[in-house]
């Protein structure tokens, strides 16, 4: 008897050790927070795609994480949302990209997979499929937080894409490649080995209008199928040449590798150093997190007990 | 110094009843694009270039789904989606939501070669166009009077169409379902189709471009399988692979993506790698592909009754087909 799990992630990235309290403590216990929601509805036999569905709305409704309230900014100073969704079992799936009024992107995602023959909807018509489905939507304005006009400041100001956890101080981040973190996610498996992944974002800050990255791109953001379901974070343009999300499962399934085997193998030879992260569950009830980041805000649960709340690298 | 080897399509799933004049239409299509990839092959230039400049060719062409010629949305519009990926170092290039750039394979390129990115759509895309110089059209210049028909027909028979009909027995559920589409049309019947080209050239450098205009009667902002990579395209150091059909059912089988990887994790050729996974990946959708491996050796796999394909190799090898 395989028990559930769950794991879910706030973005990876050059997040500095010195960290100041004020901001590293919001997140860490936003991330609890998650867990334990994600971990009673599986108690209470959720189906996962509503726990990972959950969860990843609960995370798109903190402002401290890149997705939802709290979404970096585009080149224009707005916000442009994506996500997916994906069930293991059936290999349906869902998402959205160029949102900008809707209030929890994994569930627009959601309503296409369920509501609509398509996959894939995106900008003005994924607004516009919003309002006739009678999904939540605010002003743009919610989404934009005062830490994000910042962020997008100092990046114009150093006139490059840039990582959205670099804390908006006078301290210039290292160079580690310009690495990005942003993007959330959530992974969970029942105890009967059904097998869900979500994942959510606001993209790159100072992106250009109209770029879509990974998190919205089934197989390389976000994938799930009989023997696992994953969720992937970091710089969007490697994640999407190394179908990240579909590599895990690829190696399971033709290599024989076992999860963590796998989510590590893949974490490794997806780009430089630097660069991506992911959560990840089998049907066994299992959980990976590996990441090649200095760091990777995480959380996870298995049905025996075990929880985890990190962000660095476990000594 | 290895072989050259390239291949066309221009959609999966045929109509048997399809009139003799459309299919030698076709048929000169393919064989034109496949003589000017040839060419290009034959002066050394790279696969990238040209699986860029043969897709180019299959959308200036109305007669397939891409381009000029593109299936038309609710709305009667088109919206246009392309990727390109270089396998060397797997970099990638894609575009959604296109509707006044005239070759959006070409937009794809530029957006994998001069952009910090991977993926642009809609207005952000067209900006970035108009910045880049490329060439620009109202939207009518792809809408073709076929089309127009079509989609009239389809909206009758209140059924998403994918852009080729196809008998009984071989379909997804929506199209089986509507009669409509089994009958003669009064109009002219030929169903267009999304385009793709795969090449591996002389230094064994693989590459691969799918460029559509989508589902006919499609929802505004519907992006299928064409413009995503892994599902619609994918090149890798040991093929290039693109993909068409029920976009649906390639995306959730990340299609594209898994030849490259059962060839890599498996340790197969390419035939084999191809054959398993029309076989096994696509569980209820129809399909196919045409892939090149860096050994320069050429497939293509449906399991449709039929494919629109043109492939060569730098041994003579050449063939032009529709059925099995």
């Amino acid at each position: 008897m395989v028990g559930w799990a769950v794991a879910l992630h706030g973005g990876g990235g050059d997040i500095p050790i010195d960290l100041p309290d004020e901001r590293r403590i919001p997140r860490e216990t936003a991330l609890r927070h998650c867990l334990d929601l994600g971990i009673s509805a599986l108690k209470s036999g959720k189906h996962p795609l509503d726990v990972t569905e959950l969860v990843v709305r609960e995370l798109e409704n903190h402002p401290d994480f890149n997705a939802g309230k709290g979404s970096v900014l585009t080149a224009q100073g707005t916000v442009e949302m994506e996500a997916s969704i994906m069930d293991g079992k059936t290999k349906s799936c869902g998402a959205v990209s160029g949102l900008t009024t809707v209030v929890n992107p994994v569930s627009l995602a959601r309503l296409v997979m369920e509501k609509t023959p398509h996959i894939y909807l995106a900008f003005d018509a994924a607004e516009d499929f919003a309002r006739t489905h009678g999904v939540e939507t605010v002003e743009s304005s919610h989404f934009i937080t005062p830490e994000n006009i910042a962020r997008l400041k100092q990046a114009k100001e150093f006139n490059r894409v840039q990582l959205d956890y670099t804390a908006p101080t006078p301290k210039e981040p290292e160079i580690f490649g310009d690495s990005q973190t942003g993007t959330v996610g959530c992974v969970a498996v029942d105890s009967a080995g059904n097998l869900a992944a979500a994942t959510s974002t606001g993209g790159y800050v100072n992106k250009m209008a109209g770029r879509i990255g990974d998190s919205p791109i089934i197989g390389a953001g976000t994938y799930a199928n009989h023997l696992c379901a994953v969720s992937a974070t970091g710089k969007g343009e490697y994640i999407i040449r190394a179908t990240l999300a579909r590599e895990v499962a690829a190696l399971m399934e033709y290599k024989g590798l076992s999860l963590t085997e796998a989510a590590a193998y893949a974490v490794e030879h997806s780009g430089p150093r630097g660069t991506c992260g992911l959560v990840a569950v089998s049907a066994n009830g299992e959980v990976a997190m590996p990441f090649n980041t200095n760091g990777m805000f995480r959380a996870c649960a298995t049905e025996d007990g075990y929880t985890e709340v990190a962000i660095w690298p476990k000594k | 110094m290895g072989k050259w080897a390239i291949a066309v399509h221009g959609g999966a799933g045929i109509d048997p009843n399809l009139p003799v004049e459309r299919q030698e239409q076709a048929k000169q299509l393919l064989t034109r694009c496949l003589n000017l990839g040839i060419a290009a092959l034959r002066s050394n230039v790279s696969a990238i270039d040209v699986v860029e400049l043969v897709v180019r060719e299959l959308e200036t062409d109305p007669l397939f789904n891409s381009g000029r010629g593109s299936a038309l949305t609710e709305q009667g519009t088109v919206e246009m989606e392309a990727s390109i990926m270089d396998g060397t170092k797997r970099r990638c290039g894609a575009v959604s939501g296109i509707t006044t750039v005239k070759n959006p394979i070409s937009l794809a390129r530029l957006v994998m070669d001069k952009s910090p990115h991977s993926y642009l759509a809609f207005s952000g895309a067209e900006e970035f166009a108009r910045k880049q110089g490329v060439e620009i059209v109202d939207n009518e210049y792809f809408v073709t009077e076929d089309n127009v028909g079509m989609l009239k027909l389809v909206k009758e028979a209140n059924s998403i169409l994918f852009d080729y009909r196809i008998p009984l027995g071989c379909a997804g559920a929506a199209v089986t379902d509507s009669p409509i589409l089994m009958n003669g049309l009064p109009i002219s019947i030929y169903a267009p189709e999304t385009v793709g080209c795969v090449v591996v050239d002389r230094e064994g450098r693989c590459a691969a471009g799918t460029s559509t205009g989508g589902l006919m009667n499609k929802m505004m902002g519907r992006i299928g399988d064409s413009p995503l990579i892994g599902a619609g395209t994918y090149a890798s150091e040991l093929c290039g692979v693109s993909c068409t059909g029920e976009g649906e059912a390639i995306i959730r089988s990340t299609l594209a993506r898994d030849v490259s990887a059962v060839m890599e994790y498996k340790g197969v050729g390419l035939q084999e790698a191809v054959d398993y996974v029309i076989k096994h990946r696509l569980d209820e959708g129809f399909a196919g592909l045409i892939a090149v491996s860096n050994k320069g050796e050429v497939v293509c796999g449906f399991n449709c009754n039929g494919m629109f394909r043109g492939c060569a190799t730098e041994d003579g090898f050449m063939e032009v087909a529709m059925w099995e």
